[in-house]
């Protein structure tokens, strides 16, 4: 058996004595699109942000290729994992500078044609390398925001509800450009949203926090098809009335 | 009664009280409600300013090493209970203050000693530590609530920062940078006006005094310089200080 890219083993964590995760379990294969969907305060983000440290998980409980991230280098860890806000949160700049940002703190720059190559990837023209990224609409901030974690060239991206402030045209485009980089590149993408279109275009499989526990798992079709009774469809129910 | 009182400016400063009761009088005519205030903060000062004046010449005569040092103990422990209670929102703020102010004053008054500008004389000493502890108090409330501002306003920007693997510092630096630039810039403005503008306090006080106006000039340009080395030191400290207690020793950023 392969080792999972990612491995959560009973993640249980609190915030300020109250319980934020409660024995989360679950994994994710290399290469594989995940979405975590659940209503907010359920813990999504808070899962997310313990994958690559931004928040300490406790030893033990979350594995990356099959090792306990708490004893990984945690800046290593961080290049080696992509992450995209619901904010875009660009540095002020260029979209350039913005995207040479992640090697250049390695001491690396990127060329012209790298930027370029990575502006592609994000379905982006080579020109917008010299825009003050101020003069970016939302949608273009956040391609540009996939296109600065690309930079690191990641193995896995975690993206925490990026196209909730966009509009449709814009999420619809993103979601395209998650799918192509999975094939392309064969990134292992987590994918925390509220928006069932996104489940059901782009997840391979689902898990369904409530109130910081696992409280349903399985295939989009499986959990959302017309004769289930799984919770996930009465969370759909719910979002949609 | 009057006769007996230790200053000889008695009568003067009966006629300069005359400013204070036309202050509360226009304070009652314009329905300002500060009359009360305004003679209170009068009576205070005059108390407070005679009784240090006292106590000054108490220090001054005794001259002891040990009484300066603690008396600068007093004067920054003061200083950094001010300045934390300005930093509301920065973990350990006190503590924060009282290390920079501290590190500061320290520094700012070993190097003046060590380059004999002054010696360690009370009566060179204490009012020079006033000016100088004064200042970086000032410094350091400015610098403490300007970095905490801006890691609660740009925490979107850090956590990027963080996410593509800089460390604390790296995500946090343009911030301080504003900062640290904010709580220099007063001090750096007012010498570049100072003499245009405004004659300061030392000076002034020279030259009422009867000093030649050269003599006190040479004074306030050592107390302009020693004033923004102080801002520096001490904004420097607060800076890195405060920043440090924004993050975790694994590069994570947390909010009180």
């Amino acid at each position: 058996m392969t080792t999972p890219r990612f491995q959560v083993q009973h993640l249980s964590l609190e915030r300020n004595g109250r319980p934020v995760l409660q024995d989360v379990t679950l994994e994710v294969a290399a290469g594989e699109i995940v979405c975590l969907l659940g209503p907010s305060g359920s813990g999504k983000s808070s899962l997310l942000r313990c994958l690559n440290r931004l928040t300490e998980p406790p030893p033990q409980s979350v594995f990356h290729d099959g090792a306990d991230i708490t004893t990984l280098d945690v800046l290593a860890l961080r290049r080696r994992l992509g992450m995209v806000f619901q904010k875009p949160a660009l540095f002020p700049g260029s979209v350039a500078e913005n995207i040479a940002y992640g090697p250049g703190l390695d001491g690396r720059m990127l060329t012209a044609d790298e930027i370029a190559a990575l502006l592609a990837l994000a379905d982006m023209p080579a020109a917008y390398a010299a825009r003050p990224v101020t003069e970016l609409s939302g949608g273009e901030a956040q391609r540009v925001s996939i296109a600065r974690a690309l930079a690191n060239n990641p193995d896995s991206l975690l993206l925490d509800e990026p196209t909730s402030a966009l509009d449709p045209a814009a999420r619809r485009h993103v979601r395209e450009t998650v799918k192509k980089l999975r094939r392309e590149l064969g990134l292992t993408v987590i994918w925390v949203t509220h928006y069932m279109e996104e489940v059901l275009e782009v997840a391979d499989r689902v898990y369904l926090l409530l109130d910081g526990r696992v409280a349903d798992q399985g295939s989009p079709a499986d959990l959302l098809g017309p004769d289930s009774d799984h919770k996930t469809a009465e969370f759909a129910a719910g979002l949609l009335e | 009664m009057l006769e007996n009182f230790p200053l000889d400016q008695a009568s003067r400063i009966l006629a300069a009280f005359a400013l204070v009761l036309i202050a509360a009088l226009v304070s009652r005519w314009q329905q300002v409600d500060l009359e009360k205030d305004i003679l209170t903060a009068a009576v205070r000062a005059f108390v407070q300013l005679v009784a240090i004046g006292y106590a000054l010449t108490f220090v001054f005569a005794i001259d002891s090493p040990l009484l300066i040092l603690l008396i600068l103990t007093v004067m920054i422990s003061i200083a950094g209970y001010t300045a934390g209670k300005r930093g509301k929102g920065v973990p350990h703020s006190s503590q924060v203050a009282l290390m920079s102010i501290g590190l500061g004053a320290s520094l700012t008054l070993g190097l003046l000693l060590a380059l004999g500008v002054f010696e360690f004389t009370a009566a060179q000493i204490i009012p020079i530590a006033g000016m100088v502890v004064g200042n970086s108090m000032n410094v350091c409330s400015l610098v403490m609530a300007r970095v905490r501002d801006e890691i609660n306003g740009r925490s979107a920007e850090i956590e990027a920062a963080l996410a593509l693997g800089a460390t604390g510092r790296q995500s946090a630096q343009p911030y301080l940078r504003t900062s640290l630039r904010a709580g220099m810039t007063p001090i750096v403005d007012s010498t570049k006006t100072v003499g245009l503008i405004q004659l300061p306090g030392a000076m002034t006080g020279m030259i009422l005094a009867g000093a030649a106006p050269l003599e006190a000039v040479q004074l306030q340009i050592i107390v302009v310089y020693m004033l923004t080395g102080a801002a520096a030191f001490t904004g420097l400290a607060a800076t890195w200080l405060t920043y440090r207690q924004f993050f975790t020793g694994n590069e994570q950023l947390v909010l009180p």
